[in-house]
């Protein structure tokens, strides 16, 4: 569903020209969980932007559902951003002194369809927040408030997640249970795109795209993903 | 988009927190909005003071006053300097000589101590001639007569309406004998009611004759003032010209602007009232202008700043799928209910100063009418609102075109 055709992005400050991506083709089916691995600063959240409508490209094509996105004009991008893609940041990105359910019910504010409120309450459910419904976003531990923002990117029940650093603010106990709840979703159905600097959340992906300063240097299927198994053994 | 009824709360709370900055940034708001309702309120309640007035007096009267005046500020006499140079028989002449003139009056007035059997009430007497009624065209007997000779000092009375009332309550005054400091009076009348009149309560007073007046109460023999009333028809200015004349040549005096005297209808002494009350309103609304401009751009200092403080919180909403006029609305209606706010407590002092404003000027006897015109709060409410939408485009323009990478990266 996701088709990038040998494309470039180049930031532009005044006299300052900064290339980050370098000719990326890539594609991404329904159902993928894809991991994209590299360096700090190899431009894996510059790919990941405009993966999620939030950047444009400067050169070649993307592709989204066979739509050429560089056509599309801003209300259609929010539109999209809103109901196709449900964003996951290292930095978590909630409404500050806001409750749980109001950071959750977000989207639909945005949602120009019909919305139903219950969904709020079920993508809470879905991360195991049921209980902190009423919180407050600042009382509320690093690993639930990652929780939190999952809930926010399932509301409008979108097709692909992408999950930039997912892990990055967190202790490895409340990693892991982020990934094993973006496991649950891929087991699911939904589309899940990754991206990280660590292995150990890597193994998690089905699939492992490597890059560095803005090419892709390997994309293989990943022959050690971790099994459902194992990932029970490990948040126990 | 769905009204985002926690952009209301958010608001609320980011006003609670910042309860003083919240008070300083409205305060142009609501010091403008309330001086625009104290305008209008002031405006309205003069408007129905002066109408009154103009019609207490009963068509063109001319006041006469010792004293030289320039065109423009009060006579001498109004400030209370005493000026011996205008007599009766100065009143007597103009009532005589100018045509035009149907009766011309003279007054001197003083305080006095009025009692009956064990009632006393400090009020004051207007010593005049009898001529009075006929001059003075609202006052009106409601029983006995008006003195009816100029020359004796008789010590006869007519009692304004509130006096009676106090004195005698229910009993009738006429042929009573009342003391006014010390001396002696037979009540011969007692006037109807008739409020206030060139600023002076007629019903708070004693009427006695000019003559007994001058002679035994104060002991002097010139007067406070005249009034000359007018002909119908005729041309006032001519008027004030003849009567002018007649005192200057009485008065020996050749060139006019050594006069010792003024004159002026009692339509140019309300039009200058008018005046005052314009020049009050032209201050207040200078006023309104600049602080509902101060007030604006303060506002949009407040809202530039809180777009700074939200970058962040605008970057995510643009991810998760706010279009531009989501976000420039999110931040229109929080200028607004900060302006609304403003508006609001504008409105509330407004209204409570201009009823202290009623209280006071009824409590000094005149004749005020509380009125909150509903124009000026439609008119402060569409001000706040233009003010709201004038300030808050900007910084609301400006949270809508943040990129929102650029806004999520914000640190
Ligand atoms: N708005 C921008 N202007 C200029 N350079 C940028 C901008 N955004 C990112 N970059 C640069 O692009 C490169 C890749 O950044 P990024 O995609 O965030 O890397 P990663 O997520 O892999 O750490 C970095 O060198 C970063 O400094
Ligand atoms: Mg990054």
């Amino acid at each position: 569903m996701i088709e990038l055709k040998n494309v470039y992005k180049e930031f532009v400050n005044g006299e300052v020209v900064t290339k980050v991506l370098q000719g990326i083709n890539l594609q991404i089916g329904r159902g993928e969980f894809l991991a994209i691995m590299g360096p700090s600063g190899s431009g894996k959240s510059t790919l990941m932007h405009i993966l999620g409508f939030l950047d444009n490209i400067s050169t070649g094509q993307y592709y989204f559902d066979n739509k050429n996105v560089s056509s599309l004009d801003d209300d259609i991008l929010a539109d999209y951003r809103n109901k196709k893609v449900g964003f996951v940041f290292q930095s978590f990105n909630l409404l500050p002194k806001t409750s749980v359910w109001e950071n959750v019910r977000l989207p639909l504010l945005y949602n120009r369809g019909k919305t139903d409120l219950s969904y709020v309450d079920k993508a809470i459910k879905s991360v195991g927040l049921e209980h902190r419904k009423n919180y407050l976003s600042n009382q509320l531990s690093g690993g639930e408030k990652q929780r939190v923002a999952i809930a926010r990117a399932l509301v409008n029940n979108p097709d692909i997640i992408f999950a930039d650093e997912p892990t990055g603010n967190l202790d490895s106990k409340s990693g892991i249970q982020i990934m094993s709840i973006l496991h649950e979703l891929s087991k699911m159905g939904k589309t899940i795109v990754v991206v990280t600097h660590e292995s150990t959340t890597a193994k998690y992906a089905k699939r492992i795209v490597q890059i560095r300063d803005g090419e892709i240097v390997s994309d293989e299927v990943n022959k050690d993903v971790i099994s459902t198994e194992t990932l029970k053994g490990q948040l126990k | 988009m769905r009204f985002d009824f926690s952009t209301c709360r958010q608001t609320i709370k980011a006003l609670k927190t910042n309860k003083m900055r919240s008070f300083l940034t409205s305060l142009g708001i609501v010091i403008g909005i309330s001086s625009v309702i104290i305008i209008m309120s002031g405006g309205a309640g003069a408007q129905s003071l002066i109408t009154n007035q103009i019609q207490g007096i009963g068509g063109d009267l001319l006041g006469i006053l010792p004293g030289a005046s320039d065109d423009e500020g009060p006579p001498a006499a109004v400030m209370g300097i005493n000026i011996t140079t205008l007599v009766y028989d100065d009143v007597k002449a103009i009532d005589d000589r100018v045509e035009e003139v149907v009766a011309a009056s003279a007054y001197v007035r003083g305080i006095a101590v009025a009692s009956w059997q064990n009632k006393t009430k400090d009020t004051s007497f207007l010593g005049t001639t009898a001529n009075y009624m006929e001059v003075e065209g609202g006052a009106e007997l409601s029983s006995g007569n008006f003195f009816s000779v100029d020359t004796k000092e008789e010590r006869v009375a007519v009692l304004g309406s509130l006096v009676a009332d106090e004195l005698f309550g229910n009993v009738n005054p006429i042929g009573e004998r009342v003391k006014i400091n010390k001396e002696s009076f037979r009540v011969v009348g007692v006037m109807k009611e008739r409020g206030l009149v060139g600023f002076q309560n007629q019903d708070d007073q004693i009427f006695i004759p000019l003559f007994t007046a001058q002679k035994i109460m104060l002991g002097i023999n010139y007067l406070s003032f005249a009034r000359a009333k007018v002909a119908e028809g005729s041309d006032v200015e001519y008027v004030i010209d003849q009567v002018s004349n007649v005192l200057r040549d009485r008065h020996g005096i050749a060139d006019p602007s050594q006069d010792d005297f003024s004159v002026r209808s009692s339509e140019e002494t309300l039009n200058t009232l008018a005046d005052i009350t314009d020049a009050l309103n032209y201050f207040l609304g200078a006023v309104a202008a600049i602080s509902l401009l101060v007030g604006g751009i303060g506002i949009m200092n407040i809202m530039l700043v809180s777009v700074n403080e939200s970058t962040r919180e605008i970057g995510l909403r643009k991810a998760v799928g706010a279009r531009r006029i989501d976000i420039s609305l999110h931040f229109l209606i929080q200028t607004i209910i900060l302006t609304t706010l403003g508006g609001l407590i504008g409105i509330i002092s407004g209204v409570s100063i201009s009823f202290l404003i009623s209280v006071v000027a009824i409590a000094l006897g005149y004749d005020w009418e509380f009125i909150i015109p509903i124009s000026s709060i439609v008119l402060s409410i569409s001000f706040t609102l233009v003010v709201a939408l004038t300030f808050g485009w900007y910084p609301a323009q400006k949270a809508a075109k943040l990129d929102p990478i650029d806004a999520l990266r914000y640190e």
